[in-house]
């Protein structure tokens, strides 16, 4: 169906794919696997016509084809849903599906009516439940992701590739998205799925392609490898999989929530955290799941006192009650939020590692008003080795690394500034096994320290892996809270799930 | 290959300053002289006063397009007092301002209305454009109402001496921009409020979220975008001996383009005070050479806009990858 050969691509002389050859079958899901940084992303979007400058050959429909842009992929039959986002906040669900191929009626006027009606079924045969008349930016991000892919089946592609897809959204929303593959699949559709979710390759591929260093190491049949198996080809080293804490934890409160409610923008009544009240002990690692829009992310916004203006109820840090108005007073009294999305809210990318890691505490390495230079680097360079942040200096812009290390460059920013309390909002989202190992390993680390830590992840076996208790989040209420002994996929899921259809 | 080509790129305004002093000095035997060198550096110490804190604000990724009328007010406020100081009649009162007093009085003008710029953009979150818009008018307005339209002159010997007075063998004027550069170079590379700056422009909710109070840095930086135009509109007041109320008619564009020029992103979080200065330069040295070489005022003006253009292209180019 579709066929790369040899294909080579350099960015400012650094290659990213390096001869690459790669088939795909049409009625077959082929899985790309690869750590961050092993050129899978570049492949797809070479292949989407996203760059047009490479060297090397496609073949698609035994013909040689170059697109010059997506639009010609996208005539073509070759549609893609990129990892990030591509939609236009401020225009509604239907006109951002039909941007660029607008409806037109007999006068040449845009069809808003069909555009609508089409969209409306759409969204339906996504299960997305919402008026194809909400602005984008009203919607979750989980929800955005699920517009991206009925933005790419509108065009009837033959070939759909879907970069990481599913690591924005809830366990729920990725079944629906499984029903959809496979219903294309048998369509005869030609299907390329990124993933570092390796579970769900498991249950939705057919083939793998296993790429590292901009090269393809290896592929087969997905029922010829197991789990393992394939981890090892990716990393090309054996990785210690993440175990059970079962550590034992102070029973000393150290932060306190008491009947925490946050309204929604809009409609005053609407709580996207409904009267949220839970304890943090010190040294504890608290998992908070929930589906998207459960208000996990807002439930974390609003500890360290982001949209005060529409909170109700107390935060009480050792028996202490914090007003808290800002993330500034928040970092002050010893509370960091390491936001979810690091480019968006986390990174100043611009700026180098240097810069990033200092910018809470750059008091702390300013003497008589002037930055002191020496210290500023030794600081970065502590944490740049503590963290095993891959870099070639601290003067390296952040924009040049990969997702682990930004994530990593964030979390140093907001361990300078010691914190006793750390609010991780999914601190292992789009990042490779390895990177999310270390990870692990720092978070386990930091609550023996004494650190309490609340992780918020959208990935069940991360929560029930690193947590010492699990509390669950559904449609901005607390609804379970186990031990990490009690706690199960089952459990929480049943937890996590509206109780309301 | 690449290196040699970014590190081309970092000193391109520099090279394309050299460059037009080469062409220019073969091209007028007037140009390469020292009388003319000072004159060059005289005209463009104003412009490098106002477009060092345009710089400021441009890295917030704001704008300020008050600066102008500021600098126009100010002016206007330190003649005023100086000449007739505050007569009150029905008070039987009377205030004189020595020259220290009406210097520092124009300059607290121009912070008071630099800080308003930003109390309006942070508190009520009205778009910097929007909001400095409202200024340059409110200013100007307050220019003629203090002036009644009519220039203020005849300053005194003493006032005048900062706008044509030379302190060892460099004009005074020249003295006043190396000074605010000087300190602001300081300032954006080696303090945490120089790097605030950039944060704040290179991502605000990281910023934010990094604890930085975004509304104070914001406020301050218009506060100094206000007194560095207060201090252009001393220097311009000084050089005529007279406040004119036309004063900094369209400054501010011409150091938004030498902000520009120099390679500060619009977008905010990038650029350097030394770019700003060297653009600054290039359009001076462009204004000058074209005057010596009798090129009509309409041409000159067509010509600095495609200068903007140019150095704007050539400095997507060199960050296309980003």
């Amino acid at each position: 169906m579709l066929e790369a050969l040899n294909i080579t691509k350099k960015f400012a002389g650094v290659t990213a794919l390096n001869a690459v050859n790669l088939q795909l079958m049409p009625g077959k899901v082929t899985a790309i696997i690869g750590e961050n940084g092993a050129g899978k992303s570049t492949l797809m979007k070479i292949l989407s016509g996203v760059y047009p400058d490479y060297e090397g050959k496609i073949v698609y429909k035994g013909q040689d084809v170059h697109f010059a842009n997506p639009r010609e992929a996208q005539q073509c039959g070759i549609a893609i849903i990129h990892q990030e986002l591509n939609l236009i906040p401020d225009l509604s669900i239907f006109e951002n599906i039909y941007l660029g191929r607008e409806l037109t009626d007999q006068w040449g006027f845009v069809d808003r009516k069909a555009m609508r009606s089409n969209t409306q079924r759409l969204l339906e045969r996504l299960k997305l439940n919402v008026s194809p008349n909400s602005l984008i930016n009203e919607l979750k991000v989980g929800q955005q992701q699920v517009v991206e892919i009925a933005k790419a089946l509108l065009t009837d592609a033959d070939v759909l590739i879907m970069d990481e897809p599913t690591s924005a959204i809830s366990e729920q929303e990725v079944e629906v998205l499984f029903g959809i593959i496979e219903a294309l699949r048998n369509e005869g559709k030609t299907i390329v799925y990124i993933s570092h979710k390796l579970d769900e390759l498991f249950k939705i591929a057919d083939a793998y392609i296993v790429m590292r260093d901009g090269c393809v190491m290896e592929s087969g049949e997905m029922q010829d490898v197991d789990h393992d198996g394939l981890i090892n080809k990716m990393v090309g080293r054996e990785i210690q999989l993440l175990s059970q804490a079962h550590r034992v934890v102070s029973k000393e409160v150290l932060l306190r929530l008491e009947n925490m409610s946050l309204q929604d923008t809009r409609i005053k009544q609407n709580l996207i955290v409904n009267h949220v009240s839970f304890q943090l002990y010190r040294g504890e690692i608290l998992g908070l799941f929930g589906l998207m829009g459960a208000g996990r992310t807002e439930l974390l916004e609003t500890i360290v006192g982001m949209h005060h203006a529409r909170r109700s109820g107390t935060v009480w840090m050792e028996e202490r009650a914090l007003g808290l108005k800002s993330p500034q007073q928040a970092i002050r009294e010893g509370i960091v939020l390491v936001p979810e999305d690091r480019k968006k809210n986390g990174l100043v990318l611009n700026l180098d590692i240097k810069t990033n890691v200092s910018l809470s505490r750059l008091s702390e390495v300013t003497e008589g008003g002037f930055i002191n230079r020496k210290k500023d680097l030794n600081l970065a360079q502590q944490y740049v080795d503590s963290l095993k942040i891959k870099c070639s200096s601290p003067m390296q812009q952040t924009k040049n690394l990969s997702g682990g290390n930004q994530q990593k460059v964030v979390l140093a920013r907001c361990l300078v500034t010691k914190p006793r309390v750390l609010l991780l909002d999914e601190p292992t989202r789009g990042i490779d096994p390895h990177a999310k190992n270390e990870i692990y390993k720092l978070i386990v680390s930091l609550a023996e320290q004494g650190m309490s830590i609340v992780v918020v992840s959208s990935e069940l076996p991360e929560i029930l892996g690193l947590s010492d208790r699990v509390m669950v989040m559904c449609e901005g209420k607390l609804t379970a809270t186990f031990q990490a002994h009690e706690a199960n996929e089952d459990n929480v899921l049943r937890a996590a799930i509206p109780k309301t259809i | 290959m690449i290196q040699q080509r970014s590190k081309i790129a970092k000193f391109q305004s520099l090279i394309a300053l050299l460059l037009m002093c080469v062409v220019l000095s073969l091209l007028s035997d007037k140009f390469l002289t020292f009388a003319n060198g000072w004159n060059v550096l005289r005209q463009i110490s104003v412009n490098v006063c106002i477009s060092v804190g345009m710089t400021l604000v441009i890295l917030t990724a704001g704008i300020d397009l008050s600066v102008g009328s500021i600098l126009a007010f100010s002016g206007a406020i330190a003649a005023g007092l100086l000449k007739f100081g505050i007569a009150l009649p029905t008070y039987d009162l009377y205030i004189g301002f020595t020259l220290l007093g009406a210097l520092l009085a124009g300059t607290v003008v121009g912070a008071a209305l630099g800080t308003f710029n930003g109390f309006v953009i942070t508190k009520f979150k009205v778009p910097p454009f929007v909001a400095t818009l409202a200024m340059l008018t409110i200013a100007r307005g307050f220019t003629m109402l203090w002036t009644k339209g009519y220039p203020i002159s005849s300053l005194g010997k003493e006032f005048s001496f900062i706008g044509t007075g030379w302190f060892l063998s460099i004009p005074i004027l020249v003295w006043i921009a190396a000074i605010v550069v000087l300190l602001a170079t300081i300032l954006t590379n080696r303090t945490a409020f120089g790097k605030y700056i950039y944060a704040i422009g290179g991502n605000e909710s990281a910023a934010k979220l990094s604890g930085i109070n975004i509304n104070s840095v914001k406020i301050w930086v218009y506060a100094l975008a206000g007194i560095l135009a207060a201090v252009g509109g001393i220097m311009v007041t000084s050089r005529l001996n007279s406040a004119q109320p036309n004063a900094g008619l369209s400054y501010e564009l011409d150091s938004i383009a030498a902000v520009v020029i120099g390679g500060t992103s619009l977008a905010g979080g990038r650029g350097t005070i030394i770019g700003t200065v060297l653009g600054a330069m290039i359009i001076g040295v462009l204004n000058n050479g074209l005057v010596l070489m009798d090129v009509s005022p309409f041409w000159q003006q067509v010509v600095k806009g495609v200068v903007i253009l140019l150095a704007v292209i050539i400095d997507k180019a060199n960050h296309k990858e980003e």
